[in-house]
């Protein structure tokens, strides 16, 4: 896409050598893990500069230190000069240093105007709304964020939620805004909105810390960058216009990046999965999906693309019988599972890996024999005549230790002690092992370290080639595109259109026109161009 | 900066010890539940102690005198058993639907209907007055289960249904039943206007150890009863439902995270209500052996005792498992047998208030790791 | 059977229930559950009751029952907030302990003597509106005035001023609050507190303005927990608080009244001529805190609003560390 590529110049070309934010030495643990060791950290006035590194290298953690949320362990913080000590949120904005969180901090009963409010001391003692939704609304005119003041947060879109996030902010005169992953909500042309306000706010005087472990976005927006691995700095404050991706990903992982996946020609056979013109309620009662009509075929993989919140979830939960639909049904292999108990679903081989590992993927308390017995309880060996044969659930348990090398003592220990790999590899094996016909993962590498991910990969592609038939939800477009053969975009509850994914490395119109299609525009009227080919 | 400035900056006062608090990351050793709940217990009767002593008793009489009163010799040992049988059961009934996370605070009341139940076989009558007291029995128990199945079928449905918190339903039900049994008593089964109902004949008694003096002259004066031993079979059986059945791990599985049960496929709607039930046949069942094997008549004090509220602390206590139950049944037995006598009357309950308040505030130490470390040491 | 009466008497007694009901509210709507209210108004009934006889002053009495109840709800803020232990059974845990606290502290108070109740006035002019002046205004105890006040106050400070909208979002959502510098775990120990301290309040109503003396356990009678009740009942709203309190207050006034006259609706009373037919009255209320449930949770589901989202769940900064 071309607004990714294009370069950025400063907004006055005048050299700002000034430090505005120096963090030494910064050290800080968690019981287990050593999440900042010896960090150092420059932000110079006037610039952005984006903080690189994947899942679990610490930024998150070193940029919650500087926005007072944590306190570390050892190592000092400068702010213009003068050494700080940040005890809570508010001692950091009043320093003038802000954050935008990646899961918004948001209040959702309330209106916008009262989450910009919270937490200050002005209102004094009654609240008069109307006369401070006049000054959030200026506010947002003047940087380009356009919202309703008196809206309720839960009646926003996901991209209006973090325009109020940076309006709280703004509000209070913080002069150095942390953005954290902030595009991981957005669509492509959503991004360039936020790109834009950026580039406002360094031209009123901001300067603005960019977290990501998406490449791309770092080299299109950032002045410098500052690249984490593993709680330490590869690489300090390097110039974004004097280096390559290549160069920063290696810094990034460590070692040379390999961007193409093992992946065969497919040989899809029949449609396992069938899904026609479906419609669906969210839990507030308002229409999720709105006429969804989709299908999968043995032995491939097909992605759905789509911006967190246009209907993914609720897609997933009518197909694995977690949801009632309205309309409209789902088969699986010729069957209807939708409107159905879930039991029905699973005796039909469906498997389910669900987006929340903890809510509702696992039971905490219970050992890990518990949880991989969850869908296979009901037969022989596992049970006879109601009774639970514990040896064999046991054995069982232990086989699927090895098989999906799961980390842990003994299959005994509670599962809420596992770590995040750990128990998607639990659940994993919970799903695979029964030898699915159709599998729905949704986000299933969320949270994960780059080694966990690619064991997620691989199993997903040896379901792939074992004929099985896979509907992967992702918000990553790049892992969408290296393992599907054919991918779906959804946009508010509708199929925008359908793309085959011929290319084993996904080439600019293709994600142009998956961007185009995430963000509204349906398939049909996208003009042809190039390489993009579709059904 | 040095290290030693930002402590400085931390700490402005200067203790010569810093308390270190972290998540544990891994289970704790397996001896370390029991000792905790030991450690809190010593901890409530220490406290309990200084209360009775502010109070105007003398805390260590006090509690010798538990001791003595309940474990003394075999006659008293026999009394703590029978104070234990009803607490026994209500700990099971309140532990299998504390397990599904349904706050059942009603195992009074369904202990209570249970009774009520069970005399309602021998009053109305439903049987004839010579029949045998072996059929008599099964069908008091059966009875007594029944009623205690209807008393936790309705907060279930409730909860099950329309949402209604079980905690406030069964509670007022407990007031329901204590009404709806004062009336029968009252107004239909009066004894001579006293305020119980007639005696039971004795083939409706539950069989005592005493009943055996003759041939065995130790048992002579024993009031331990045939409900004991239900109530140890009742333990067992429930031990084996929730550890070794399909019912049991479904119960487990919804108690620990719903969602997923649902979407193993389980029904959460059918189970809470079958639980319920089971929880309310179980404290029925404990109020019918109170009636068949202890008091012998209809008569609400003995009966509406609290020995649903004691049930839930035990339960907690044992940490729901059904085989500690038995042995903290007992402990508790023996508290309440000896508290009759202790002054201020209200002395036994305070304490099963505090040791509830210790144990729940001693499970932090079970998720969270406590350090306290010395500042000096630290440079 | 006098209706004017009844509904005097209920605003009475429903002022008891009102002072626990709006602390409720607040302890709630900060996110903590807090179901030990019965053993707080019990300790608040005692020790209004037992310092009042001590020392002839009727307002240290209320002064000592609001203070030691809200100490007693401290206990539970202390194991739930900072312990972060499960809400409901602490709850329980703290009415096992107040109620045991108050017998133990309170052995003997029914025979120490009798104590003057609270001052009762009317209102000059309002008690002159027709209908309305009799019930609100005519010789109330100087409590049920304060309840009057209380109420709309509550309101008000919950939806119009900002330190109810800190406390509203420490109920909903205590994460933005905390990141926003407002501090969670200190604001849910105050409405804990100014929980406790009107359950304690409710108590002190009790002995020392609406059924004088010490009953022991008797005393709240199921109170505490029909209050808990209401606050669902009231969807969290004081306003529909006060409906529900006044509503009920008058129901059990009317339940003893019932069973006074030979004739009711033209017909023998059979609660005159079968006194034993009085139990089933007794069941009433009880029963119809059950009605009342269904009722608001029906609402709460009709209409996906409800608890604040908090409730329940312990705020645990952060995903590790303390």
């Amino acid at each position: 896409m071309n607004t990714l590529e294009r370069k950025t110049t400063n907004s006055s070309g005048t050299e700002k050598a000034t430090l505005f934010v120096e963090m030494r030495g910064i050290v800080k643990s968690f019981p287990g893990v050593l999440a900042n060791d010896q960090v150092d950290f420059e932000l110079r006035g006037g610039e952005i500069h984006a903080l690189l590194g994947e899942n679990g290298a610490g930024k998150s953690t070193l940029m919650n230190i500087l926005a007072g949320l944590y306190r570390q362990d050892s190592g000092i913080i400068k702010v213009k000069g003068n050494p700080v000590y940040f005890s809570s949120p508010r001692d950091a904005i009043r320093a003038g240093i802000g954050m935008v969180h990646q899961h918004f901090m948001l209040v959702p009963s309330q209106t916008v105007t009262e989450n910009v409010l919270l937490g200050l001391d002005d209102p004094r003692f009654l609240l008069r709304l109307p006369d401070f939704d006049s000054k959030v609304a200026d506010l947002g005119e003047r940087f380009g964020l356009k919202v309703d003041p008196r809206a309720k947060i839960w009646q926003l879109s996901v991209g209006e939620q973090q325009r109020v996030e940076i309006i709280k902010m703004l509000y209070r005169g913080t002069d150095v805004l942390i953005m954290d992953e902030p595009t991981a909500v957005l669509a492509p042309q959503e991004i360039e909105g936020l790109f834009m306000t950026l580039r406002a706010m360094i031209a009123g005087g901001k300067s603005v810390i960019f977290i990501s472990h998406k490449l791309q976005e770092v080299t299109a927006i950032a002045d410098r960058v500052t690249v984490l691995r593993r709680g330490k700095v590869m690489a300090a404050g390097l110039t974004t216009a004097g280096v390559t991706r290549q160069e920063l990903a290696c810094q990034m992982v460590g070692r040379e990046v390999i961007f193409q996946l093992d992946k065969k020609p497919g040989k899809p056979g029949e449609i396992v999965l069938d899904v026609n013109d479906l419609h669906a309620e969210n839990d507030k009662g308002l229409p999720a999906l709105r006429g969804v009509s989709l299908n999968v075929r043995s032995g491939e993989i097909v992605g759905l693309a789509g911006v967190a919140g246009n209907g993914q979830r609720e897609l997933s939960q009518v197909i694995s019988g977690l949801r009632k639909c309205t309309q409209g049904h789902v088969l699986l292999n010729g069957d209807l599972v939708s409107n159905c108990n879930t039991l029905f679903g699973i005796q039909h081989g469906m498997a389910y890996v669900p987006e929340d590992r903890t809510h509702v993927g696992t039971a905490p308390n219970l050992s890990v024999t518990d949880n991989v017995i969850m869908k296979k309880y009901r037969q022989a060996p596992i049970s006879k005549h109601g009774l639970l044969d514990m040896t064999s659930a046991t054995k069982f348990a232990n086989e699927l230790k090895q098989a999906y090398d799961i980390i842990v003592p003994n299959v005994a220990t509670p599962v809420r002690l596992l770590s995040g790999g750990n128990l998607q590899r639990v659940i994993l094996a919970r799903e695979i092992s029964g030898q699915p016909a159709f599998m729905v993962a949704v986000q299933p590498t969320r949270g994960l370290d780059v080694g966990a991910i690619e064991g997620v990969h691989r199993l997903l592609l040896t379901q792939r080639e074992a004929g099985a038939a896979v509907l992967l939800i992702s918000e990553e477009l790049e892992e969408l595109l290296s393992l599907s053969d054919r991918v779906y975009v959804i946009y508010e509850g509708k199929i925008m259109g359908e793309i085959k994914v011929e290319v084993e490395e996904p080439d600019q119109s293709l994600i142009e026109t998956v961007g185009l299609m995430m963000t509204g525009t349906p398939l049909d009227q996208i003009p042809k161009e190039g390489a993009a080919a579709h059904v | 900066m040095s290290e030693s400035s930002i402590s400085a900056l931390k700490s402005k006062r200067r203790l010569p010890f810093r308390i270190h608090i972290e998540p544990r990351l891994s289970a704790p050793p397996a001896w370390y539940p029991a000792a905790v709940s030991l450690g809190a217990i010593v901890a409530a009767l220490f406290l309990g102690g200084v209360l009775i002593a502010y109070a105007g008793g003398d805390p260590i009489r006090s509690y010798l005198h538990i001791a003595k009163a309940s474990f003394g010799n075999i006659g008293v040992i026999s009394d703590t058993i029978v104070k234990a049988t009803p607490i026994l059961l209500t700990s099971l009934a309140c532990s299998v639907a504390f397990r599904m996370k349904l706050w059942n605070i009603g195992a009074e009341g369904q202990f209570i209907m249970g009774a009520f139940g069970a005399s309602a076989v021998v009053l109305t009558p439903m049987l004839a007055p010579e029949t045998s007291r072996w059929l008599f029995i099964p069908a008091m128990m059966l009875a007594g289960m029944a009623a205690g199945a209807v008393w936790g079928w309705i907060p279930g449905v409730l909860k099950a249904r329309f949402n209604v918190n079980e905690i406030i339903s069964t509670l007022m039900l407990n007031y329901i039943a204590v009404a709806w049994v004062n009336f029968w008593i009252f107004a239909v089964w009066t004894e001579g206007g006293f305020q119980m109902s007639p005696k039971f004949s004795q083939n409706t008694w539950l069989p005592r150890l005493l009943d055996y003096a003759k041939a065995i002259p130790v048992f002579r004066g024993l009031t331990t009863h045939l409900g004991l031993l239900i109530g140890i079979l009742a333990a067992v059986i429930l031990w084996l439902v929730i550890y070794r059945s399909r019912w049991g791990y479904e119960i487990r599985l919804i108690g620990d995270n719903p969602r997923a049960a649902q979407y193993a496929g389980i029904n959460i709607t059918r189970n809470t209500i079958l639980v319920m039930m089971l929880s309310g046949a179980l404290a029925g069942l404990g109020g019918m052996s109170e009636v068949s094997g202890v008091v012998h008549r209809l008569q609400t004090s003995p009966i509406a005792a609290g020995y649903g509220f004691t049930g839930i602390i035990v339960a907690w206590l044992a940490k729901l498992h059904p085989i500690v139950i038995i042995v903290v049944s007992i402990l508790f037995g023996a508290l309440i047998l000896a508290g009759r006598e202790i002054q201020p009357s209200g002395v036994p309950k305070m304490i099963q208030g505090i040791i509830l308040v210790c144990l729940i505030a001693s499970d932090f130490l079970m998720r969270y790791r406590v350090q306290i470390i010395r500042t000096d040491a630290e440079g | 059977m006098d209706f004017i009466v009844i509904l005097h008497a209920g605003v009475a007694s429903g002022t008891v229930l009102l002072f626990a009901t709006l602390g409720e509210i607040f302890a709630e709507r900060s996110g903590v559950l807090n179901l030990g209210v019965e053993g707080m108004m019990l300790i608040g009934a005692m020790s209004a009751y037992s310092v009042t006889i001590a020392t002839g002053n009727l307002w240290l009495g209320v002064l000592t029952a609001i203070l030691l109840a809200g100490l007693l709800s401290q206990v539970h803020a202390f194991i739930t907030i900072t312990l972060q232990a499960d809400q409901v059974v602490s709850g329980l845990a703290l009415t096992f302990l107040g109620v045991g606290i108050s017998l133990v502290l309170g052995e003997g108070l029914s025979k120490a003597g009798t104590v003057s109740l609270m001052p009762s006035f009317s209102i000059p002019l309002l008690s002159q509106i027709p209908l309305l002046g009799p019930i609100f205004f005519k010789e109330q105890s100087v409590l049920v005035y304060v309840g009057y006040m209380l109420t709309p106050l509550a309101w008000f400070f919950i939806n119009r001023t900002r330190p109810g909208m800190h406390l509203r979002a420490v109920g909903e959502y205590p994460a933005a609050a905390d990141a926003l510098g407002i501090n969670v775990y200190r604001l849910r120990y105050l409405y804990v507190f100014m929980g406790g301290m009107l359950a304690g309040l409710g108590g002190a109503t009790i002995s020392l303005a609406i059924s004088p003396g010490w009953f022991s356990e008797m005393t709240t009678g199921g109170q505490g927990w029909i209050a808990v009740g209401l606050v669902i009942f009231a969807q969290w709203n004081p306003l529909r608080a006060a409906v529900g309190s006044y509503a009920f207050g008058a129901l059990r006034r009317l339940i003893l009244d019932i069973q006074g006259p030979t004739m009711l609706l033209g017909l023998r009373n059979p609660f005159y001529y079968n006194p034993y037919w009085g139990f089933f009255l007794q069941m009433i209320p009880y029963a119809f805190t059950i009605i009342v449930l269904i009722i608001g949770s029906r609402e709460a589901m009709r209409k996906r609003l409800g608890a604040p989202a908090a409730l329940g769940t312990p705020y645990i900064r952060g995903e590790r560390g303390l």
